[in-house]
C-alpha cells in the first residue's frame, strides 16, 4: 500500500511541473506588458529599461521562469508589483481568513446535502424527492453573487440582523461572537451555493445504489427499508463522496471569490479580484499556481484515502 | 388417496397468481395467471425462457417487486398461511425466516463494502436473534458447511476476494441462515463455469436433503433440471403450459412448447442430428391477445389456438398440459 501511495506521490511531480509551466505561460501570453503597470506614459525609454531590468522582465521568457520557480520553492513568492507588500505573508494572512469562511460552510454543505440527498433519493418521485431536487435544479442557477444581495437586503438592510462588510467591527477584532455575526451572512451564502451540486450527487448516487442486486437480496432476507439505507446504501455512497471532497480542496483558495467581494471579506478572494484589476502579475500567477496545485493535491488524498477506506483498492498495491 | 396424501404435504400452494407492471396508463400483465404448488421436502424446477416470467413470479410470492410492479389476484397460502392479504410488514418477517432467496448473479448480490462475514452476522442477529459474538461463530460454522475452505479467514474477506462460485456458496451460506422452510434459487448457476455449476447443484441437493426443506430452482436449462429436481413446471409467456414430475416431462412430454424445448437440446450420445430450435422469438407481453401463447410458434397450431386460450389437460395425478392437441396424443408425437 504504502507502494501505492509512493507512486501516486510520484506520478502528481510531473504534473505540478507541467500546471506551473502553464501558468507562466498564460501570463505571458497575456496582452498586456507588465512593466506598464509601473511606468507612466511620461517616462523615458532609458527609465522604463532600468525598471524593466529591474525587475528581471529583460531577460528571456524561460529565464523568467526560471527564476519565479526558484523562487516559488525557496517560499520566496515576490513582491507586488503595485503594492510592493510581500505575497507570501500577504497570503499567509488571508488564507487562514477564508478557510474560516469556505471550511465551515463546506462542513454545514456536505452535511446537509448527505442527509438531504439520501432522504430525497430513498423516497425517489415522492413529494420530498421532487422538492429537495427541484430546489437542487434551482439552487444550481441561482448565482452565489445575486443571493448575497438578497440575503444583505433581507437580513443585513431590512431587518439589520448581521452586519454586512468585513470580518470585524472596527475596535472590537478579538470579540468571537462579533466575528460570528460578520460570519453567519457570507457563510450561509456559500453554503446554498455548495449545496444544489452535492445534494444532486448525493441523490443519484443513492438511486443508483438502490437499484444494485445487494439492495434487493437484502429485501429478499427480510431487511428493512431503513436498515437497508444505513447499513448498506450509506457506505456506498459515502465511499465516491471522498473524491468530490478531495476535488474540492481548491476551494480553500478560490472557493468564495465572488462571495468574498460582495461581503468584503479579508480572504483570497478579494487580494485575487484586486491583484487582477491592477494586473499584479506576481500575485495572479501565485494564486493560479496555488489554485491549480490543489486540484492536483486533491486527487492525490483523494487516492490515498480511496486506498485506505476502500477494501477493493487496499488490495490492489501489492 | 395419492391426492389426499399430496394435499397434506403441501408447503406453497398458489393460485391464480397474476402480476402486472403499470407504466403511467398502459399495463403490461408479466404473469398471467398461474397456479402450483410445492410439496414438503421437494426440489421444483421451474423451466422458461427468458421473460417468461418465471422471476417475477417467484419475487412476486416474496413480495420484492418493483414498486410499478402489483400483485393482481391471487392466493399464496405458505404452510396454512395466506401470504397475499399480509401487509408490507407482516411479508418482511416471511421473507428471510420462511422463505429465503438467493439469485442469479452472485457477483453484484454482496455488498462490496461488507465483509462476508457481516452479511450472514447481520442476518443471524436479525432473523435468528443471536448476539454478535454466537452469531460470528454461527457464521464460520455456516461457511464450512456451504463447503468454504478455512472458513475462519474467509469470513473476514470481502467479496471481491471471493471467485463467483464462493460468492455464490456465501449467498447459500445467507439462505441457510435463515433455516427456511422454503429456498427459492433464481438461476443460482447462470453465471458460473459448468464445472462450478455441478457443484453449487449437488450442494444445494445436499443440504435440501440435510436441512429438509423445499427447493424452487429456477432455470432456463433443462440440464440443470435433469440433474435435481423431482419435479418440473414449463413456462411460457407468464403461464404455465405444462407440470409433471421430471419423469413425465422428459420421457413423456404432452405440450408442444415442452418438445420443441426437449428437441432443442444438444445431445451427447447416439447419432448427430440437426438441432431444432423454436422458430421465433417469445411473444412481447404487450401485445399478446387471447389464444395459446404459444400459436404463434406451434407447428401444430390450427385455428381454434389463436382465439381460445386451452384448459389444463390432466394425464396422470401429477401430469398436466394446456394444449387442445395434448389428449390426442397421436397427432402431437413425432
Amino acid at each position: 500500500m504504502l507502494k501505492y501511495i509512493f507512486k501516486r506521490i510520484m506520478g502528481a511531480i510531473p504534473l505540478l511541473i507541467i500546471i506551473s509551466i502553464i501558468c507562466f505561460g498564460l501570463i505571458q501570453l497575456a496582452p498586456y506588458d507588465a512593466v506598464d503597470a509601473m511606468t507612466t506614459p511620461n517616462m523615458s525609454e532609458k527609465t522604463i529599461e532600468l525598471i524593466k531590468a529591474r525587475y528581471g522582465l529583460d531577460q528571456p521568457a524561460y529565464m523568467q521562469y526560471f527564476y519565479w520557480i526558484k523562487g516559488i520553492l525557496s517560499g520566496e513568492w515576490g513582491y507586488s508589483i503595485v503594492t510592493h507588500e510581500s505575497i507570501s505573508h500577504n497570503l499567509s494572512t488571508r488564507i487562514p481568513n477564508t478557510i474560516l469562511l469556505v471550511v465551515p460552510a463546506y462542513i454545514l454543505a456536505l452535511i446537509l446535502s448527505i442527509i438531504l440527498g439520501l432522504f430525497s433519493g430513498a423516497k425517489k418521485g415522492k413529494l420530498v424527492d421532487k422538492i429537495i431536487d427541484g430546489y437542487s435544479s434551482f439552487g444550481i442557477a441561482i448565482p452565489s453573487f445575486w443571493l448575497a444581495m438578497i440575503l444583505v437586503f433581507i437580513f443585513g438592510y431590512s431587518l439589520n440582523l448581521f452586519p454586512i462588510l468585513g470580518m470585524h467591527t472596527i475596535g472590537s477584532e478579538g470579540s468571537f461572537p462579533d466575528l460570528l455575526s460578520h460570519i453567519v451572512l457570507p457563510c450561509t451564502v456559500l453554503t446554498l451555493s455548495f449545496l444544489p451540486e452535492l445534494v444532486r450527487y448525493v441523490r443519484s448516487s443513492t438511486i443508483g445504489q438502490l437499484s444494485e442486486d445487494y439492495v434487493m437480496v437484502q429485501q429478499a432476507y427480510g431487511a428493512g427499508a431503513t436498515s437497508i439505507l444505513f447499513r448498506h446504501v450509506l457506505r456506498n455512497v459515502l465511499l465516491p463522496i471522498i473524491t468530490i471532497v478531495g476535488m474540492s480542496l481548491p476551494m480553500l483558495v478560490t472557493g468564495a471569490v465572488v462571495t468574498e467581494t460582495v461581503f468584503g471579506w479579508p480572504g483570497i478572494g478579494t487580494y485575487f479580484v484586486t491583484a487582477i484589476r491592477g494586473f499584479d502579475y506576481p500575485i495572479v500567477m501565485a494564486i493560479m499556481l496555488l489554485s491549480s496545485s490543489l486540484v492536483i493535491i486533491g486527487n492525490l488524498v483523494s487516492d490515498i484515502l480511496y486506498s485506505i477506506v476502500d477494501p477493493r483498492i487496499k488490495g490492489m498495491g501489492e | 388417496m395419492e391426492n389426499n396424501r399430496r394435499e397434506k404435504n403441501v408447503l406453497l400452494d398458489v393460485k391464480n397468481l397474476r402480476t402486472a407492471f403499470y407504466n403511467g396508463d398502459s399495463k403490461m400483465e408479466v404473469v398471467r395467471g398461474i397456479d402450483f404448488t410445492v410439496q414438503k421436502g421437494e426440489i421444483l424446477g421451474i423451466v422458461g425462457e427468458s421473460g417468461s416470467g418465471k422471476s417475477v413470479m417467484v419475487k412476486s410470492i416474496l413480495g420484492i417487486i418493483p414498486n410499478n410492479a402489483k400483485v393482481d389476484a391471487g392466493e399464496i397460502v405458505l404452510d396454512g398461511e395466506h401470504l397475499e392479504s399480509l401487509s408490507k410488514k407482516e411479508k418482511r418477517a416471511i421473507r428471510g425466516r420462511e422463505i429465503a432467496m438467493i439469485f442469479q448473479d452472485p457477483m453484484t448480490a454482496l455488498n462490496p463494502l461488507k465483509k462476508a462475514g457481516d452479511h450472514l452476522v447481520e442476518l443471524l442477529v436479525r432473523v435468528r436473534g443471536m448476539k454478535k459474538k454466537e452469531a460470528i461463530n454461527e457464521a464460520i460454522e455456516l461457511l464450512r458447511m456451504v463447503g468454504i475452505p478455512s472458513p475462519e479467514t474467509r469470513v473476514n474477506q470481502y467479496p471481491h476476494e471471493f471467485s463467483g462460485g464462493m460468492r455464490q456458496r456465501v449467498l447459500i451460506a445467507m439462505a441457510l441462515a435463515c433455516n427456511p422452510k422454503l429456498l427459492i434459487a433464481d438461476e443460482p448457476t447462470t453465471a458460473l463455469d459448468v464445472t462450478i455449476q455441478a457443484q453449487i447443484l449437488e450442494l444445494l441437493k445436499k443440504l435440501q436433503k440435510e436441512n429438509d426443506m423445499s427447493v424452487v430452482l429456477i432455470t432456463h436449462d433443462l440440464g440443470v433440471v435433469a440433474t435435481i429436481c423431482s419435479r418440473i413446471l414449463v413456462m411460457y409467456a407468464g403461464r404455465v403450459m405444462e407440470e409433471g414430475m421430471a419423469h413425465e416431462i422428459f420421457y413423456s412430454p404432452k405440450h408442444p412448447y415442452t418438445k420443441a424445448l426437449l428437441n432443442s437440446i444438444p445431445r451427447v450420445d447416439g447419432e448427430k442430428t440437426r438441432l431444432k430450435p423454436i422458430k421465433g422469438s417469445a411473444p412481447s407481453l404487450q401485445t399478446i391477445s387471447s389464444g395459446c401463447p404459444f400459436a404463434d410458434r406451434c407447428e401444430f397450431a390450427f385455428d381454434k389456438c389463436f382465439k381460445e386460450t386451452p384448459e389444463y389437460q390432466s394425464f396422470s395425478s401429477t401430469q398436466k398440459s394446456m394444449c387442445f392437441l395434448a389428449g390426442e396424443g397421436a397427432k402431437v408425437d413425432d
